[in-house]
This record gives structure tokens, sequence and C-alpha cells, in this order.
């Protein structure tokens, strides 16, 4: 059997493990704001310091999200966003930008795409790896064997609520790296309690060499120093989302975003010295 | 035919767990803990209890003589689910459902609503078990279903109202969800229709399988032969999953789904789901589903609040694909004067749900013969919708200004 073509993680998080630090990993919405304000964006995060990207493809209905998330998803989707123009994105972005890009969605924007077409273009346009809300291991291989010939890694949850069955099952098919979760609920809405994090992360750890994120709460960088102790990612998206929303022009959205990337990816730096 | 779902919660390519990782382990608990209680005996004659002494079954089976010798073809019987406690077959759901919550441990009901008769069957269900009970609605059925929230109220259930996106029955599926990620520890989440992740379209339709058990034995003794057409209105499409299941090995029944139309179905605004939709993802399975070309979901549209959503049960789903139940539709206005028909030829005011079934039965029952049996499932009772009706026929019922 030949190996699937390799993508950016392994080298990034490598990079990462020499340096002592945890990748920093945004989360943008794509087409929030317009596409345009995305690329800007993505620019402004890459400047920041961000080690591995998470686009976002908007969904009408997304059930894991919370309110803030929900809310971008509803402005890009009203702005016209759609996977196709997500992808070209990418592929503009590629020809300035070697940071690993991962897709954020949902299952039917993805199968509507079709996964063989879905799989061919993204990894044409240098996508990474793709993260599916809603599509757990037992429902992703229609998806995840596409992506796996293409060199896309895709990429699978972990929760507080998994059981020891569900983490071997999830890290049974992970490739790339692992999601954890780091609340029980949806995007944003409740903090991230980091001791409580620590044990369950020491459990996702034990059976995995597989690079691990967590995401799904951590809004201040005292959080993201923390959970940079014992992750090897730090996912920040709906803070994001907020300063998106909050910001009074563009312009002000790319200084926002900029300045809470440079401070997040600060923070990344295990041994506390900041750049 | 084949037991449907599978192991894992498939119905051919329909149905499965499309869900986020945080939820898995709550519906593979569910799905253990239902495998086990479907067979305790003691389960089983609980339910059997309450269904009698609580929700009023067996509900009768009426013949609409006067209906049908008007229209001059088939005899037309009516499945009585009008006559269930709460006023709508939701609560063979509900009281089933409690029944798993309590022997589960958990100690706080959710569900969602469209109408307003899930969660009325759900705040009861809740009441009666003293168990409290969080519903999440739509903004814009809140508005249209007003006397249903009150109800809920009265129950003892919160309402949340949501906000986002339709605001109807989609969104607030969402927002069920959304809690449930957040409190699947002690919640129970109570799904109204034969909808969403596994095992709940097949656990909805276990429970709501009692109206076609019924239907079935009291034809037979009422005519002692089966019906020739079995007619139910399909928003999620419990009731008629419910109603047609029993009946899917009687090769000489046919089955008929009927969908709302709305405005008709080339209006665009419409919940046809399986008539005008395509096979798509939405809220735990893949089914039909009202979508643009890029996989978006688009806004349901029908005068009937239990009918505006848009997507569909997956057993409905394989049932339209191998042909094993036919799919038609109606629109509001078929509805509304199918609604005023039964009222004056039978003396039954009917929800405008269960009017699609009637206003189809309207159209078919001309076209069959005098010997030939027609069984429309009247899954609810018009009460909670005369605002709606009144105000489509111009009659303000309340003194304010409009």
């Amino acid at each position: 059997m030949s190996r699937p073509p390799a993508n950016r993680f392994p080298a990034t998080f490598a990079a990462l493990r020499e340096h002592d630090e945890a990748a920093f990993v945004p989360f943008l919405m794509a087409g929030d704001g317009g596409i345009d304000t995305t690329e800007r964006l993505l620019d402004a995060v890459v400047e920041a310091g961000a080690d591995v990207i998470e686009l976002g493809v908007p969904f009408s209905d997304p059930m894991a999200d919370g309110p803030a998330l929900q809310r971008a998803a509803e402005r890009a989707l009203k702005a016209g966003t759609t996977l196709t123009g997500v992808l070209d994105l990418v592929a503009r972005f590629r020809k300035r930008s070697e940071v690993p890009i991962v897709l954020f969605g949902y299952a039917n924007p993805f199968l509507a795409f079709g996964a063989e077409g879905l799989a061919q273009a993204a990894s044409g346009v240098g996508v990474d790896g793709l993260l599916c809300v809603d599509m757990p291991p037992d429902e992703a291989d229609q998806l995840r064997l596409p992506l796996r010939r293409s060199g896309i890694d895709m990429i699978f949850l972990l929760a507080p609520t998994s059981t020891a069955e569900r983490i071997d099952r999830v890290l049974g098919v992970a490739s790339g790296f692992v999601y954890f979760v780091s609340v029980a609920g949806t995007t944003g809405v409740k903090a991230a309690d980091t001791e409580a994090i620590a044990g369950l992360v020491a459990r996702i750890r034990a059976r995995t060499p597989l690079p691990v994120g967590i995401g799904f709460g951590i809004t201040r960088t005292e959080q993201a120093t923390a959970v940079a102790q014992m992750a090897d990612a730090v996912v920040v998206g709906t803070e994001i989302s907020r300063r998106i929303e909050a910001a009074s022009d563009r312009a002000d959205a790319v200084a926002q975003v900029g300045s809470l990337a440079r401070d997040m990816k600060r923070a990344t730096h295990r041994s506390g010295r900041g750049r | 035919m084949q037991k449907l779902p599978d192991r894992r919660g498939h119905f051919g390519e329909f149905g499965g767990r499309y869900v986020s990782e945080t939820l898995m382990p709550a519906l593979l608990e569910l799905e253990q803990a239902y495998a086990v209680i479907r067979k305790d005996p003691k389960f089983r004659s609980e339910l059997r209890r309450l269904l009698s002494e609580y929700v009023g079954r067996p509900t009768p089976l009426t013949l609409a003589g006067r209906l049908s010798d008007e229209l001059g073809g088939a005899r037309i019987y009516l499945k009585r689910e009008d006559l269930c406690h709460t006023g709508a077959h939701k609560i063979n759901n509900t009281i089933g459902q409690i029944l798993i919550a309590v022997h589960m441990g958990k100690t706080r009901i959710i569900a969602e609503t469209g109408a307003g008769q899930h969660g009325v069957a759900a705040a009861t269900a809740s009441a009666h078990f003293g168990l409290p009970c969080e519903v999440f609605m739509g903004a814009e059925d809140v508005r249209r279903q007003a006397l249903n929230v009150f109800r809920m109220k009265l129950l003892g259930a919160s309402v949340r109202v949501v906000e986002s996106g339709s605001r109807t029955l989609k969104d607030a599926m969402n927002e069920a969800l959304r809690d449930w990620i957040a409190n699947v520890a002690d919640t129970f989440y109570m799904i109204g229709s034969a909808a969403g992740p596994h095992p709940y379209p097949m656990l909805v339709r276990d429970l709501q399988c009692v109206i076609g058990r019924e239907a079935r034995r009291q034809m037979l003794a009422a005519t002692g032969r089966l019906p020739d057409v079995l007619i139910a209105c399909v928003g999620g499409g419990s009731n008629a999953i419910g109603l047609f299941y029993p009946f899917l090995g009687d090769a000489e029944v046919r089955a008929v789904g009927v969908e709302a139309a709305g405005h008709g179905v080339s209006s665009g605004r419409h919940a046809a789901t399986l008539t005008a939709g395509t096979p798509g993802v939405l809220h735990g399975a893949r089914s039909y589903l009202l979508q643009d070309e890029v996989g978006q979901v688009r806004e349901a549209h029908s005068v009937s609040a239990g009918l505006d959503y848009p997507g569909v049960g997956p057993e409905h789903a394989y049932l339209k694909e191998h042909g094993l139940v036919s799919y038609v539709t109606a629109t509001d206005d078929e509805a509304l004067d199918a609604l005023e028909r039964l009222a004056r030829s039978e003396g039954i005011i009917a929800a405008l749900e269960s009017s699609h079934a009637i206003a189809h039965a309207i159209r078919l029952a001309p076209t069959m013969g005098r010997d030939q049996i027609l069984l429309v499932n009247l899954s609810g009772r018009g009460d909670k919708d005369m605002e709606t009706v009144a105000s489509a026929r111009g009659v303000q019922l309340r003194g304010e200004s409009a």
C-alpha cells in the first residue's frame, strides 16, 4: 500500500516541540465580514505567529456552536460564503504562506460538495486537515478515506464526556492531531477549567502519540498559558469572532484580531519567554 | 422486511448518528438503556398502565360516515389520536420516554417543540413524574401557538424562546441539542419526532406504533378486513410511522404520507421535504432535507407549525426510496378547507397538521370504490389552531386592534 502524501502537520508540530511551544491555532469563520476580510485576517494571524489556522466553513444550522459563532456563520452566509469560495481563499493564501490549514465545519455542506471532489479540491489548494463537527468516527469513513487518500488528515474531537471506549474508537481513526473539547458544551459558552482538563488530557496522551489540541472555552491569555502546559495546540475561536463582531470596520477588526493573536501566541511559549 | 434500523442506526443509507463526539456517549447510553428496558416486563406493564389510565388509550376508531357519503367513494375511518390526553399523539412518545429517563436516573427533561403539542406532552409527562422540564420553542412558533406556550407554563415547564435562524422548529432543535451537549450528564433529551440521531427514530417509532397496532385490531373488529389505504401527515413523521409501521407487512395495504405544500411546492414556500428535498444531514441523521445546492438548510413554510420543518425522519426517507410508502402533498389552503369540511361533516375539529391528511383523503376517496376503506390518522385536535384558522379566514378573535 502506498503511503498517503504528506501534509504540513508533522513538520509544524516537530518544530514547535523543539522550541518548547504549543501551537497557537486561531479559528476564523470564513466570510465573516466578507471573504476579503477573512483574507486580511489570515495574514494578520500569520504575522502574529499563528502555527495552524482553523478556517470555519459556515453552516445554517451549527448545532455544536454557541451564539457568537452562530452569528458569525449567519453573517458569513449572508455575505454569500460557500465552500468553493473558502477553497479559493485557501488557494490564494497558499501562494504566500505555508501555515497549515484545517477546514472546520458541518457534514451537510461537505457532503453536498461531494466527498471525493472535496478531497481532491482541498488537497489541490493546500488544505492540511478537515474537522467535521457532526461526523463522529462511526459515520466518518465516507469523508475520512477520500481525504486520507489525498493526504488530508481528518481531525476528530474528544470531549470531557468521552468514555474509554470512545477515546479508543476516536484514536483508532484519528490522524494529524486530536482536538480535545475542553468543556462539555458548545463553543465559547463556558470557561475552560484547566485543572479538570489536565486529568482528561493525560488519559488521552497515555493512549496516543498524536499531538493533542485543546479548544472550546479559551478566551483569555491566562487560560492559554495554562492549556499550553498540557497541550500541543491551543485553539481560540469564539473570542476572535467576538472581536470581529465588535470592530468598527475591517481595519479595526484586523487590528483587534492581530493584537489578540499576538497575545495568545506569546501565551503558548511554555518557558514563559515571549517573543 | 428486514428489521431496521441496523446496529449502527441506519435505515439503508439514511439515519445514523451525525452528532458531536460530546453527545456520542449519551446516545450510546440511551441505546443500551432502551435495549434493556424494552424487554423488561415491568416497563411494559407500566407503559401499558399509563397509556390506558392516563393517556386514555385505546383511542377510538371512528367511521366518518357523512363525509364518506358526501364524497361518494371509499369509507373513511379516523384513528382518533385527537382524543389522547393533551389532544395529540405526542403523549404516546413522551410517556414512554419519561419512563426511560427515570430508569436511567436522569433528573431534568428537555424537549424541542414546533406547534407546541410535543412541548405540552413533554411538560405533561414531566409534571406527572415530578421532573423539571425545559421546552425549546422558536420565537415564531411562540407567537403562532400562544395557547400551547401558556399550557406548558401552567404544567410547570419553562419555555426557552429561540431567536436564532428561522425561529421555528429546526432552530428549537438546534438549541435543545446545544443544551444537551452542555448538560448531558443529568439531562434527558426527549425528542418529539421520529427524527434525530439513533436511537431516537427507532425509539419514537416503537412508542408510536401503538397507534397502528390498535388501529389494525380495531379495523379488523369493525370491518373484518384491513384498510386499502392508510393516510397520515408527515412533518418529522412520528404519527405517520406509528400508523404505518404495523401495516408494513401487509402487502394489500397502501400507505400514503402527506407533506405540507404550504403555498404550493412550486412556490418554494413549503415543507414538502420528501417530495421536493434531497438527501442530506441535519440534526443528527442523514435523511431528506430542504436545502440549497451548496448544502445550506432552507427555511420551511407551512400554516401548520407542527409540519413546518425542513427535515424528516430517516425511516420515511428509506420507505420512500424503497417505494414502500408514497408521499404526496397538501397546501395550506387545502388543509384549511379540509379542517372546515371535517368540522361540519363530522363534528370533529382536527389539528391543522392532521388536516393535511384529511385533505388527501378528500381527494382520494371519490376515486375509490364504496367497498374500499381509507384509514386516516387524526393525529391531533384543532383547538390550538383556532387563532391561525380565524386569521386565515379574516376573522379577528380578540377585541384588541390589529
